[in-house]
């Protein structure tokens, strides 16, 4: 049964397992550093739909379905959808949804969604509410872009803090079956916020809340970073990641060759991303294909997966708010 | 450590950390590209004096820029203009190349959601700052000019 440590973390014994991944790029990301890892590669960003918000959804739908495919299981075995994305009112999620007949509940963690998904996830399955859960998140370049800045065809500059959110969804199926990977803790985040009011500095904006839910759960389980294989974060990008190694560094703590940011690892230096990529997708992908994958190949053996959300929105940052960011953390091992 | 000296302290951190927009190469870029569309601009107006040359100057002005208006959108239309405003900046933005292009722009994008409440409403959400205060201003520079009574 879960039992909590600390103040934050939650210990699963008997481990969920991650029975099926699945992980649909963009093209910009198709041609990036992880190009041989994800599954599927759009050719055309609008996946064949009107708008951008409907390819969303249906990058969404395909994840899901490919995940559920991948782990030899059948819609009807699915117990629970857990999921979220940037949109308001998370259509992608909700819209996909309504598409696939399943059991949902949306969450909301901006980019932290992936993280948060799991540790729900593993959190019902190891209660007994649930066998198989899929958990699933993504974002779209082109429709967070109208969102949160400007038309797409705008001559404008971006500022080098900037960061490229990422097209693409990813899906995980957590099961209550023995498995290879597993979820052996999870440590929910809380929201923390440096006073950061940038919305083209997402990093420095998110770097703090990593800090926090890192040391909690350092302190939680009494480890140290050294007894990781991998400890990755979801979006900080370049800028970010050297934030959190300087505050982790203050703390006490330090962070060395075993840390890197999905964000920063996305794209290569020829793609003009400034620091690297964001969004939801960002992370979502590259666990579902990168890290799982080289974790069944017994390349990382204990990787700690925070994904890490600014939780802020276009109105709040007009009315001149900070941007509070929130870090969740999955402790995945492999058997 | 109070939350408020915390956060300034790690803004000024941040400050000091993040990359600057290299000023060198972005202010050549914006002033060559910039000074390129007057050129054409006037290349624009002399060729229609030349052309008609009963035209009056002010007139042949006033087509120049229905000229520059209409190519700029034309090429934010074909996807083109953003690749030259991210390589150019201000030098593509001052010019009536940029008001033109942040109303096509917006007009492209929210065509989606409608003609009436998408396209129509949200054409000026760029433009929409640089119009009120361009009348607010000449408003402003009037009443000197009356005061003044030059």
């Amino acid at each position: 049964m879960a039992h909590r440590i600390g103040k934050q973390t939650i210990v699963f014994d008997s481990k969920p397992g991650i029975l099926g991944y699945y992980s649909i790029a963009g093209i910009k990301e198709g041609e990036g550093n992880f190009k041989e890892y994800f599954d599927c590669i759009l050719e055309d960003d609008t996946n064949g739909e009107k708008t951008f918000e409907h390819a969303e959804r249906k990058i969404f739908i395909e994840a899901i379905n490919g995940a559920i495919k991948k782990s030899k299981l059948t819609k009807n075995s699915i117990d629970m959808l857990l999921s979220g994305d940037l949109l308001n009112q998370i259509i992608s999620a909700s819209f996909a949804a309504r598409e696939l007949d399943l059991p949902y509940v949306g969450l909301y963690g901006a980019c932290s969604t992936m993280a948060e998904s799991l540790a729900v996830g593993a959190t019902m399955i190891e209660s007994g509410a649930a066998k198989n859960v899929a958990c699933a998140t993504g974002s779209h370049f082109s429709s967070a872009e109208r969102q949160y800045r400007f038309p797409l065809e705008l001559g404008n500059q971006r500022p080098p803090t900037s960061q490229w959110t990422v097209t693409g969804s990813g899906c995980t199926i957590l099961t209550n079956r023995k498995c290879p990977i597993t979820i052996a803790s999870a440590t929910f985040g809380k929201v923390v916020d440096y006073g950061v009011n940038d919305v083209n500095d997402m990093g420095a904006a998110m770097a703090p809340a990593a800090m926090s839910t890192l040391i909690a759960h350092f302190v939680d389980t009494n480890t140290n970073p050294e007894d990781y294989d991998l400890i990755v974060t979801g979006d900080l990008g370049k800028l970010g990641s050297e934030i959190l190694m300087d505050l982790m560094e203050h703390e006490g703590y330090k962070l060395g060759k075993n840390y890197s940011d999905c964000g920063q690892m996305m794209f290569d230096d020829s793609q003009k991303s400034f620091q690297g990529a964001s969004g939801a997708g960002c992370s979502a992908i590259v666990l579902n294909s990168y890290i799982i994958k080289k974790m069944l190949d017994g390349e990382y053996k204990r990787v700690l997966f925070c994904a890490t959300g600014a939780l802020l929105s276009t109105l709040s940052s007009q009315q001149g708010d900070t941007i509070p960011g929130i870090c969740h953390l999955v402790e995945i091992v492999k058997e | 450590m109070n939350a408020e000296t915390r956060n300034k302290k790690y803004n000024e951190y941040v400050e000091a950390k993040i990359p600057k927009t290299k000023n060198f190469p972005t202010l050549i870029n914006s002033f060559w590209v910039g000074g390129l569309i007057c050129v054409i601009g006037q290349g624009i107006q002399d060729l229609l004096m030349y052309l008609f040359p009963t035209m009056s100057l002010e007139f042949a002005g006033t087509w120049m820029l229905i000229i520059l208006i209409v190519l700029a959108s034309l090429l934010t239309g074909l996807g083109i203009f953003d690749k030259i405003g991210v390589f150019a900046g201000a030098g593509t933005i001052v010019p009536i190349t940029g008001f033109s292009n942040s109303i096509t722009s917006a007009a492209i994008e929210y065509k989606k959601e409608g003609i009436i409440f998408g396209m129509c409403a949200k054409m000026f959400t760029v433009a929409g700052p640089v119009i009120v205060n361009g009348i607010a201003a000449s408003f402003i520079v009037g009443i000197i000019y009356i005061i003044i009574g030059v």
